[in-house]
């Protein structure tokens, strides 16, 4: 790849110091864009805001000026302004004298109010008011969305029931692969790493046991909302808040169905039944995963694999994943739609809600599933 | 005696300390076109969104048809509104769009649905394009669409937000006289946002034009007259395109 050539610039600049008060900076040539940077660094290492003298930019020898190139020149003059300096731009005519003027360079000094820095306090108060705005913006999105639900309940034709079934296929079957992919190497990774430890003590047989128990109680359910609240919840937020930039949600309400019958609703909805299902597939891949380490490293064979799968697991280590699921699923919904109608702002807004969305799951995921053990544990189940 | 069909009365809007029009009132005739003007940021947008219930104002009272303030999502909408962008439903094609409303707020069957969706997109010159999504439609097609949609249900009432705006001079044109069609055939109520100054001087039968420095209506009546014999060099500088000193 061959370098610019390096061009000549086409003004010259003179600075005379007569060692009194005054500093003349004479401009010779034609100043274009071309040359701004060669022209800031020549007057800047000889002109500093700081200085004590007057400083006389003469532009009587300039041919052409172009906007880039004057607004360095008044920018220079500004700062020598701010700093309590005297500057000013003489011989200028013509086009030169139009340019001068349009960029403000006989204007005298705006003082720009110097931004204080924010202190520490002030920041962690900031921080604390938006944190408490957000929570009242959840707290009304909940309240409304009860009243919503109501409203619902009691005149179920008003729910936007169409909708539910291209949003399952969206969320669910669309998902299948992923989730299947995912959830087989869990089960495989899994086996492997007890596998070595079991071995030790001629145990191969409860890798099948290990495997069974905490993909279905723990990781199918986990695994799986984490994948829909990467794909589905990030989908949800984003067209949702994109919906609200582009004021589809204000045409919506003012056609007389707000958001939450109309949108949130049928997405939650939609996960709430496809969670089980995509649960229920990860649960059986990831046994077959952990099946497959089982034959090819700890010579069990298909049947003493599954028939010890079968001993170690009751209904009830399945029917608890499922419900945990159901509720992740209700969770991913309703804070991928509560972040998504929150959205202000534009694309970058979208981004952050999106953002929001997937970050905020998460952690209620974890929340949930902590909760969940807890609860179970205590209730001796 | 008036036949207001909007009433607004000491409307002030604004958000925290910010007011952008304080104690406004002004009402609006039914059957005639009404245009809301000012300058950019003077809060015409704003105070249409108080007008359709989007956003509560600071103070004041708006009555539609007599009504207290406009209530959303509880019924079947008393008027329509199109956007500034159109605002259609991307995942939607233009004659679902269309439909949505109808759908939900009547019990016509799918095929009385599907003869309205095409009666209202031929009345804004959109036969045809009922299977085109909104992102195979041109800008001034979109605007149409969404006119279209806000007259799904028959309103007495249509409030617009800039329907010209960013279309070529042709379109706005054809726009502007689709409005007054409706205006006149249907005995519609346009309310109408824009500082597009042909289409006010042709369609506007009055109008009210805010101040941002004022907070407050510095000119109301036919905007013809306040272009030729306002006195208020504000009023003068906005219609007659000038920047003379106020």
């Amino acid at each position: 790849m061959s370098a610019t050539p390096k061009r000549e610039p086409a003004f010259q600049v003179e600075i005379e110091e007569a060692g009194g008060p005054l500093i003349e900076v004479r401009l010779t040539g034609t100043l274009t864009f071309l040359d701004a940077s060669s022209l800031w660094s020549q007057v800047r290492a000889r002109i500093s805001p700081k200085m004590k003298e007057e400083v006389r930019f003469d532009l009587s020898n300039v041919t052409s000026i172009d906007g880039g190139t004057m607004a360095l020149l008044v920018q220079t003059k500004w700062d020598l302004q701010e700093e309590g300096g005297r500057c000013e731009f003489t011989g200028a005519t013509g086009h030169v004298q139009k340019i001068l003027e349009l960029y403000e360079g006989d204007a005298k000094l705006n003082k720009r109010p110097k931004q204080k820095p924010v202190s520490i306090i002030a920041q962690i108060g900031q921080g604390t008011y938006d944190a408490l705005i957000e929570l009242q913006l959840v707290f009304a999105f909940l309240g409304r969305m009860l009243l919503a639900l109501i409203g619902v309940i009691r005149r179920p034709k008003t729910g936007n029931w169409r909708e539910i079934a291209p949003l399952m296929n969206r969320t669910g079957a669309d998902a299948v692969p992923i989730v299947l992919l995912i959830n087989f190497l869990i089960g495989f990774v899994m086996a492997f790493q007890s596998a070595v430890q079991l071995k030790q003590f001629g145990a191969n047989i409860f890798v099948a046991d290990l495997v069974g128990l905490s993909i279905s109680r723990e990781l199918g359910p986990l695994m799986t909302a984490i994948i829909v609240c990467g794909r589905s919840g990030a989908a949800f937020a984003a067209e949702l808040g994109t919906m609200k930039v582009s004021e589809e949600v204000d045409a919506l309400r003012t056609m007389g169905f707000g958001p939450w019958r109309y949108l949130v609703f049928p997405r939650m909805f939609a996960l709430f039944l496809v969670m089980p299902v995509l649960t229920l597939l990860a649960d059986l891949v990831g046994i077959l995963g952990g099946l497959l380490v089982g034959l090819l490293s700890l010579d069990l064979t298909v049947v003493a694999y599954l028939n010890e799968t079968r001993n170690a697991l009751h209904m009830w280590d399945i029917f608890q994943g499922l419900i945990k699921c159901g509720v992740f699923g209700l969770a991913i919904g309703l804070v991928a739609c509560q972040q998504g109608l929150a959205t202000s702002g534009g694309a970058e807004g979208v981004g952050r809600r999106t953002t929001a969305a997937v970050v905020t799951s998460l952690f209620a995921l974890i929340l949930l599933d902590a909760g969940f053990t807890m609860l179970f544990y205590v209730l001796h189940l | 005696m008036s036949d207001a069909i909007i009433t607004v009365e000491d409307l002030t809007m604004g958000w925290g300390e910010v007011n952008l029009l304080e104690k406004a009132s002004f009402e609006v005739e039914r059957g005639e076109v009404f245009a809301i003007l000012g300058g950019s940021g003077c809060g015409k947008s704003t105070l249409l969104r108080y007008l359709t219930g989007l956003d509560e104002p600071k103070g004041g009272s708006i009555y539609i048809e007599g009504v207290g303030k406009p209530t959303l999502e509880v019924g079947r909408p008393a008027y329509g509104v199109m956007f500034q962008s159109g605002a259609l439903f991307g995942s939607m094609t233009v004659g679902e769009n269309v439909a949505v409303a109808l759908n939900e707020w009547t019990d016509l069957p799918h095929d009385a649905v599907d003869a309205i969706v095409r009666a209202k997109l031929r009345l804004v010159g959109l036969q045809g394009f009922e299977h085109h999504t909104p992102a195979e439609i041109s800008g001034g097609m979109k605007k149409r669409a969404a006119i279209a949609r806000a007259m799904a249900l028959e309103p007495s009432l249509l409030f617009l937000d800039e329907p010209s705006a960013g279309l070529d001079p042709v379109s706005a044109v054809e726009l502007d006289e689709l409005i007054l069609t409706m205006s006149d055939g249907l005995g519609l109520t346009v309310v109408i946002v824009t500082h597009e100054l042909q289409s006010i001087f042709k369609i506007a039968k009055r109008c009210i034009m805010l101040d941002k420095k004022t907070k407050s209506i510095i000119a109301r009546g036919d905007p013809r007259e306040l272009r030729d014999k306002s006195d208020d060099p504000r009023v003068h500088n906005f219609f007659n395109r000038t920047t003379e000193s106020t």
